[in-house]
């Protein structure tokens, strides 16, 4: 995380060659071609309407807004991947099957054993916090595979992947209990009066409450230096495994409040599908922020920023009438380009490239 | 090009962002010869090496190999391969879990199949050649490094080599492994090879070269016949100065005047951790410097790690400052004022990625706690002042320390041991793989530390080292501790005689 453009810049290459080199390069750019894209082939895409919902009050309509709904509960989970990512060097892939189990034990706490109760059986921060402690124990699960039995990350979270959405079928014992009450739709929809997805404040929050812990607490030194060398680590005094097990309960945290998002959106739940595939978003949002997928440094902006990019790019899709089944694969194309161009190979050429771009133009000064 | 010569550089430059890392460099490899590159750290004896391997591309120079009419073009590691330049790196870079054969033979064979009998066959004729005592079908894993960087050798070797060169070969080798290294070495020679060696140990260039080429801050200084060349000329050429006799750091202003002298500052009773040491005795008053010495594999490290609880303490009784203490993981010897400074410098001490300034902080930072981080400019100013305080050659403080040379390393390391103020500090192998400069200045900071109160453990291979710097060494032989000697007893015989062992049986 350094500070950009404080230094004055001698020439364009070498501007370039800089800006090659700072993590967050790879998002920006895909999100600036993705929009040039949209905005060359129909500026419509760009539009903003205001209208009113079926209860009269206003509400934002677009792609744009979209992006910023769904792109927020990526941008959430990228919190938490991008932590586990950097300090265990590999990703947990039961991201989307713990929504579910933190989703079904919100519904089970407000429903109770009825299937569509008159009123609410429990205020809902009961149920968003007991939400809470349950997917961070299987966070906490998963963080002991990895850090007691050094099971590889993705093997380890393969047990939850399988397994998940069956669990959180259970706790409802396979009903589909529906909330009435309107105001828990305020979390997956909209505050009346205020026309923005609550998503987005979610999100807003989180981003906020991350950074201050990164800030005032050595959060990211010691998740960093454990990824990077865990026996220096040891040897620093730290607990590498307590750490290991920690980013697993902090992912657990951001599933719980992602979980807490996708019930309000529809009151319910639908186990086989709800967030279906989110953890490939969330991994692709902390490959995109120019984090190794094999651990060490971390740069969260860079996770947070690629996670809306990721957004606009299945929205974009959707606009031009991508069917979803075909969807993964377009992304796929894209996420190839992506990838690639993050490699340290490319972006040490790209810096080259820069470099000689302008060692040219200052030979080209000297002999005029 | 001379007749003799298998290799002639002729004015090497190579630049990188702000370093000129090599001006006008000759270099000169004839047949049959073994020949030392030596310069300190940052001389540009790594740079050259890898020029001449393809690593890294030169700017500007040309390169004359022997059967060759025109300048040697080299643009990668494979193209050095192929015109008979082979390479054997300090690190094995071979595959531990596949035999010694297929690690012999890995990449070469042509096509898809396999001969494995004849494989196996050729591999172990070669390994007789060379006198190598490994089976060609067994697992690399199971033989000790030295006999692993013999196999690397006879790959190389294998390989139809006409320039052989060797990096460091033998950091991490005991006295004997290191004479069978050289008899293979010796063997090469005859047979026409030529070796560059590079090491840090002077005694080996002295044991086994012919020749030396000298760097220093990329330029050549020279080339040198080996009987030419003394020891202490050679140093002075390497540092560019006279060097102020190494002999003499050790001096009386320089010892702990303090009441306290007599106090133990850390004592352990039967201490044994589950590395496979016996359980051992050991104290340490305040302001003393003492040492473990032994062979590679004596227990030497296992006992420092033990103490530090690095490695699981399975038995013992522990006192820090006459109090009774339990240490079970390394932040309970932090906290109690114990600092360690792990033998190996890759693997247990940096964190490579981050920076020379974080790297510094780390355990200080531990030690402060989780919710009191220090903040950037209060971590900038530690990290500049102990930067500045041991003289650490970096750009700045946010330089990832994995760029920086080895000895600059082991300072930022040692100063991150300082931060934490300790009454107690244990250096294992703080000058291993490091340029001789820096060496000395290690030493003296041990003894100035002490001067000042802080009790030192300290490790080294290099016995000279011990002695300039400890008044009292523990001596361990098959992990188990076996003398002790101080005072006037402190020579190289009486340490060797005890190591040895001979007379108690």
């Amino acid at each position: 995380m350094q500070k950009s453009g404080t230094k004055s810049k001698s020439s364009a290459g070498q501007f370039f060659a800089e800006l090659t080199r700072k993590p967050i390069f790879i998002p920006i750019v895909a999100l600036l071609l993705l929009a040039i894209f949209n905005l060359v082939m129909d500026p419509g895409f760009y539009a903003i309407a205001l209208n009113h919902n079926s209860e009269g009050y206003p509400v934002l309509s677009g792609s744009l807004i979209t992006i910023l709904d769904n792109g927020s509960e990526l941008a959430i989970l990228a919190i938490g991947m991008t932590l586990v990512t950097a300090a265990s060097g590999g990703q947990d892939i039961s991201v989307g099957a713990a929504v579910a189990i933190a989703g079904s034990v919100i519904l089970r706490v407000l429903c109770g054993t009825e299937t569509q109760p008159e009123s609410l059986q429990a205020p809902v921060i009961v149920a968003f916090l007991l939400a809470c402690v349950v997917a961070m124990l299987f966070g906490a699960f998963n963080g002991a595979l990895v850090a007691f039995f050094r099971i590889q990350p993705m093997v380890a979270t393969l047990i939850l992947y399988t397994a998940g959405r069956n669990i959180a079928a259970w706790i409802n014992q396979n009903r589909l209990p529906i909330v009435s009450e309107p105001s828990f739709g305020y979390f997956g929809g909209t505050i009346p009066g205020i026309p923005i997805p609550t998503p987005f404040f979610i999100a807003v929050i989180c981003v906020a409450i991350i950074a201050l812990v990164l800030k005032f607490t050595t959060l990211g030194l010691y998740v960093q230096s454990v990824g990077i060398n865990e026996n220096s680590a040891r040897l620093n005094g730290l607990n590498p495994k307590l750490i290991k097990i920690l980013t697993f309960v902090i992912l657990g945290l951001c599933v719980a409040v992602v979980g807490l998002i996708k019930v309000s959106r529809i009151s319910t739940i639908n186990y086989s599908v709800v967030a279906k595939d989110i953890e490939m978003d969330a991994i692709l949002a902390v490959a995109l922020g120019g984090n190794s997928l094999a651990g060490g440094k971390f740069n969260m902006a860079g996770s947070i920023m690629g996670a809306y990019t990721i957004q606009f790019l299945t929205t974009t899709l959707y606009k031009y009438n991508v069917p979803s089944e075909a969807l993964p694969a377009y992304k796929a194309v894209v996420v190839i380009v992506l990838v690639v161009l993050s490699a340290p190979v490319v972006k040490a050429r790209l810096g080259a490239l820069g470099k000689k771009l302008s060692s040219k133009k200052n030979t080209a000064k000297e002999v005029g | 090009m001379k007749e003799k010569s298998v290799l002639e550089m002729r004015g090497i430059y190579k630049s990188f962002p702000g370093v000129r890392a090599l001006q006008n460099v000759d270099f000169t490899l004839e047949e049959g010869e073994i020949h030392a590159l030596m310069g300190e750290n940052g001389a540009g004896k790594s740079t050259l090496i890898k020029v001449l391997t393809g690593v890294y591309e030169k700017d500007e120079g040309q390169i004359f190999l022997k059967g060759l009419n025109k300048p040697a073009v080299i643009h990668s590691p494979q193209d050095a391969q192929n015109l008979g330049i082979s390479t054997v790196y300090q690190e094995i870079t071979l595959c531990p879990n596949l035999t010694v054969a297929e690690n012999m033979y890995i990449g070469r064979t042509k096509g898809f199949g396999t001969n494995w009998r004849k494989m196996n066959a050729g591999a172990a004729k070669i390994l007789k050649d060379l006198d190598i005592p490994a089976d060609a079908t067994q697992q690399l894993s199971s033989y000790s490094i030295a006999i692993q960087q013999m196999v690397a050798i006879a790959r190389a070797v294998d390989m139809d080599c006409k320039v052989l060169i060797l990096d460091e070969p033998t950091s991490s080798l005991d006295d004997s492994e290191v004479e069978k290294l050289f008899k293979m070495m010796r063997d090469l020679k005859a047979k026409g090879v030529g070796i560059i060696f590079v090491t840090h140990f002077l005694e080996q260039v002295y044991a086994v070269c012919d020749k030396i080429t000298v760097l220093r801050d990329g330029q050549l200084v020279g080339q040198y016949e080996i009987e030419n060349l003394p020891r202490i000329q050679l140093v002075a050429k390497m540092l560019g100065k006279e060097l102020n006799d190494e002999e003499e750091i050790k001096d009386d202003s320089l010892v702990y005047q303090g009441a306290d002298a007599d106090k133990n500052v850390f004592e352990a009773e039967g201490l044994q951790s589950n590395a496979g040491i016996k359980p051992f005795n050991f104290h340490i008053k305040k302001g003393e410097v003492n040492g473990f010495a032994g062979l590679l594999g004596s227990g030497r490290s296992e006992c420092v790690r033990a103490i530090f609880g690095a490695d699981k303490v399975i038995a013992g009784k522990v006192k820090m400052k006459g109090k009774d203490v339990k240490i079970s993981k390394p932040i309970d010897a932090m906290k109690l004022g114990i600092a360690y400074l792990s033998e190996s410098r890759k693997d247990d001490g940096l964190v490579g990625d981050l920076s020379v300034r974080d790297n510094i902080i780390l355990a200080q930072q531990v030690l402060r706690g989780f919710f009191r981080p220090y903040s950037k400019s209060e971590a900038y100013k530690i990290a500049d002042e102990y930067i500045k305080l041991l003289e650490i050659k970096t750009a700045s403080a946010d330089t990832p320390i994995k760029s920086l040379s080895g000895g600059n390393q082991q300072k930022c390391i040692i100063a991150r041991w300082l931060l934490t103020h300790p009454d107690y500090l244990i250096l294992d192998e703080p000058t291993r793989g490091i340029d001789i400069g820096t060496k000395v200045e290690i030493q003296k900071l041990v003894l100035k530390l002490a001067s000042e109160g802080m009790s030192v453990t300290f490790i080294s291979s290099e016995t000279d080292e011990m002695l300039r710097t400890c008044s009292r060494l523990v001596v361990m032989r098959d992990r188990k501790v076996v003398g002790e000697i101080s005072g006037s007893e402190l020579t190289q015989s009486n340490i060797m005689g005890t190591i040895a062992g001979g007379d108690k049986k």
